[in-house]
């Protein structure tokens, strides 16, 4: 369900079982590295980025102090992430496009379908977002109507389009890049090309004859995050004849495990740059690869949902957010967080980038569809001001006024009401989160917020259920007031 | 060029690799069936599936004392062989018949309803292209350039509208033309997108419900797709109850492994694969063919 979601269950499920255990035998090890090895495998990581990253991991894993310390699985798990923070590339890489040089050129490479031209305008929309003057350079004259389809996305997000006669690729890209930019007022040229395969040695020729022509500052690579072991011979022979700069990843908002992008990284040195989740224009975000490797090892993509909601909240929702923590919880907010959930690009976006979350939620079967949300939304807009600010007032009459206001029945107004107590009793403990909590705490608040927006009871109870078992020592819900502890993850025993 | 010359070429990089394995040393011993593992795992095979056929073979090669790479390549072939569910029916043969494409986003169901179309239609059959990618910038431009090439009536609405109901137009026409064959491209969506499925879900039940010829839903998928493949052919079975898959862009380096795999789990036939750019590289499936084109069993002969 999220990015890399699957690889994610794995090393949880082993990390798991190692949990238990104080001290670790080589044995122990070596079972953690099985698992890590069929993961990846699963995952369409190369099997020899993955024997090498296994054997990585298990001589650090081996050391006489890791077995030795007082929680090994602590330290396996800061090893693995390590190596995969390490294997992703350990800092974030941006676009080198020298201020010297107008316009800036950037030319998008590929295979077939692997969402160039989408990626393409994603790119321009995100650019021009910065300030900067695209111009999108139709260079596809190969597949039928490639350059109808960038045109209509150009249209869509307010680029112009530059198609020349549609004819000769080289001669399109030279002209944008020489004539048509300065023409139009534009800095930069973003070059969509044709789909080729890398062993098609004609198409392939064209791209370095477009590529001699622009002298791109940027050449991107756009890869399929559905890609299986074949993406080391596709990256390899582009890098060897293209010698692209950075890798977008498209489709990433499927269930692709997307092991791809650990190979990429390995095999040919080059940074992913971006990656693509969505149809809509907005959809294309810079690469995190600590953020992803902390997503792959089930530790959550907290940062992300931070900057997520920084972009849509104004100072408003700010403030409303303190009012909310320290004074308790209305309807108003609940509708507000509804809609700000929406904005953020729906709950299955969301419930991506939160640890735990995800995984309950696929491991109940259960459908989290922003459709849920609707009948809520309904009956919140159905009461009274004072209702909303103080829920506690709403008697037997006024719910069947809401009810009959919304289309709903009482039953599921009740329901809602509920889910407000709940959720006004999660704040309770929130606020001791916002204070320096941690990580996996929050994310298992995010359950029972999920389950208390929208998702019907039966599954929502799973997930309760899910959540009690993994966290033996009670409802987190009674948490609230107690002492915090230092550290990422709770140690019992 | 032969049909079985055209596969094989565009498997060649796959058996590269296993006759690598397999011309080390006549012989078998514990490092082949390890490199053999390996390259199953290479072939996008899954690494379970691949587990298994090793293991099995490994019983095998001991229970009928195979111990040279080429008797043990000649059971691999016909052990992935018998991994492809069976083919019973055609639905290009059958006729009439109407076919739905379906798919994630750049499979290639566009391009391959353009080719099926024009292969059809050379061979007399007259046909319908319906165009219910009504999502995609473009898609509907693309697929009209296909049938204006090969002269085929193509039916469609402009961009936006509901696919259901352009379905149900294409259906309507098809009865007044008396085409034989139908064939309906639909948008590319990912499998994880609820909405998106149950729109699908609704073009499938609509076809389906007003077509007066079978209607047969294909599942178009990219021969370099990995594992996450079989979680896509999963949905989309689930929601749509597949009739057959296509795999696409077998000409590349890909092996196509997913296909064996999505064939066993799920019960399906595959139909057709694209080994070539061209018209005539969109060929019938013959599981033997594919396995021995795959594991380069006929060199061995």
């Amino acid at each position: 369900m999220a990015v890399f979601g699957s690889l994610s269950d794995r090393l949880q499920d082993t990390f798991d079982k190692l949990r238990g255990k104080g001290r670790l035998t080589e044995d122990d090890i070596n079972v953690a590295m099985r698992e890590i090895r069929l993961a990846l495998l699963e995952a369409d990581v190369n099997f020899k980025v993955v024997r090498a990253f296994v054997s990585r991991c298990r001589e650090q894993c081996l050391e006489a102090e890791v077995l030795s310390s007082l929680n090994p699985t602590q330290n396996v798990v800061r090893i693995v992430l390590d190596e995969l923070v390490k294997l992703l590339g350990s800092s974030d890489v941006e676009l080198q496009l020298p201020e010297t040089r107008k316009p800036n050129v950037i030319m998008m490479v590929g295979l077939q379908g692997s969402g160039k031209t989408t990626a393409a305008a994603k790119l321009a929309y995100l650019l021009k977002g910065k300030g900067r003057k695209p111009l999108l350079a139709a260079c596809d004259v190969h597949r039928p109507a490639a350059a109808d389809q960038l045109q209509t996305l150009g249209d869509e997000i307010g680029v112009p389009v530059y198609r020349g006669d549609g004819k000769d690729a080289v001669v399109i890209a030279r002209n944008a890049c020489q004539q048509v930019a300065a023409d139009r007022d534009c800095d930069l040229v973003i070059v969509d090309t044709a789909g080729r395969l890398q062993i098609d040695e004609e198409m392939m020729q064209e791209a370095v004859d477009i590529r001699d022509a622009v002298k791109p500052d940027q050449i991107l690579m756009v890869v399929d995050a559905m890609t299986g072991q074949d993406i080391v011979n596709v990256v390899n022979e582009f890098n060897a004849r293209m010698d692209f700069d950075g890798v977008i990843m498209s489709k990433l908002d499927g269930d692709a495990r997307g092991g791809g992008a650990l190979s990429v990284r390995e095999v040919t040195g080059k940074p992913i740059m971006f990656v693509s989740q969505g149809e809509k224009p907005d959809s294309l975000e810079v690469f995190h690869p600590d953020r992803m490797a902390r997503r792959i090892l089930g530790m959550g993509d907290v940062i992300s949902i931070i900057e997520e909601a920084e972009k849509l909240s104004d100072e408003q929702s700010i403030a409303d957010a303190e009012r909310m923590l320290m004074e308790g919880f209305t309807m108003d907010d609940m509708l507000s967080q509804l809609q700000q959930v929406r904005k953020m690009g729906g709950m299955r976006k969301i419930a991506s980038m939160i640890p735990g979350v995800d995984r309950a939620i696929s491991q109940s079967g259960a459908n989290v569809s922003d459709e849920q949300l609707i009948p809520v939304e309904a009956m919140i807009r159905s009461m009274t001001k004072e209702e909303r600010a103080k829920p506690r007032i709403i008697n037997g009459q006024r719910r069947k006024r809401i009810a009959q206001g919304s289309g709903h029945t009482v039953q599921e107004v009740n329901v809602l009401i509920k889910q407000w107590e709940q959720m006004d009793k999660m704040m309770g403990s929130l606020r001791s989160i916002a204070r320096g909590g941690n990580a996996r705490q929050m994310g298992r608040s995010m359950g029972d917020m999920m389950k208390n927006m929208g998702m019907d009871p039966v599954e929502a109870d799973k997930i309760a259920r899910l959540s009690a078992a993994s966290n033996p020592s009670g409802a987190h819900t009674q948490r609230k007031g107690r002492p915090k502890k230092k550290g990422k993850q709770k140690k019992r025993r | 060029m032969a049909l079985f010359d055209r596969l094989k070429e565009g498997l060649s990089r796959s058996r590269e690799t296993m006759n690598e394995i397999f011309y080390l040393g006549g012989e078998v011993d514990d490092a082949f069936w390890e490199d053999l593992e390996d390259t199953l795992v290479m072939a996008d095979m899954g690494a379970e599936v691949a587990f298994s056929v090793t293991d099995d073979l490994r019983e095998q090669a001991a229970r009928e004392n195979l111990t040279r790479a080429n008797q043990i390549r000649e059971a691999l072939a016909v052990r992935i062989a018998g991994e492809f569910a069976p083919r019973m029916w055609d639905p290009f043969d059958y006729l009439p018949s109407c076919v739905l494409f379906v798919g994630i986003n750049g499979a290639g169901k566009t391009t391959t309803v353009g080719k099926l179309a024009k292969v059809a239609h050379d061979q007399g059959t007259k046909c319908l292209i319906g165009g219910a990618d009504t999502f995609r910038a473009a898609a509907i431009e693309q697929l009209e350039i296909w049938a204006e090439r090969s002269g085929i009536e193509m039916v469609t609405r402009k961009r936006g509208s509901d696919p259901a109901s352009v379905c149900f137009e294409v259906l309507e026409r098809a009865e007044e033309t008396g085409a034989q064959l139908v064939l309906i491209d639909t948008a590319g969506r990912l499998h994880t997108s609820a909405d998106l499925m149950s729109e699908l879900g609704k073009v499938v039940r609509v076809t389906r419900k007003r077509s007066h010829m079978p209607v047969k839903v294909i599942l178009v998928i990219d021969a370099t797709t990995g594992q996450n493949g079989l979680s896509q052919a999963k949905e989309f079975n689930e929601a749509l109850d597949l009739d057959g898959v296509i795999v696409t862009k077998l000409d590349g380096t890909a092996k196509g492994g997913i296909a064996v795999a999505i064939s066993h789990e799920l019960k399906l036939p595959i139909l057709r694969i694209g080994v070539g750019e061209a018209i005539e590289d969109l060929q019938r499936f013959n599981a033997k063919d594919f396995a021995r084109a795959l594991v380069g069993a006929e060199e061995g002969r």
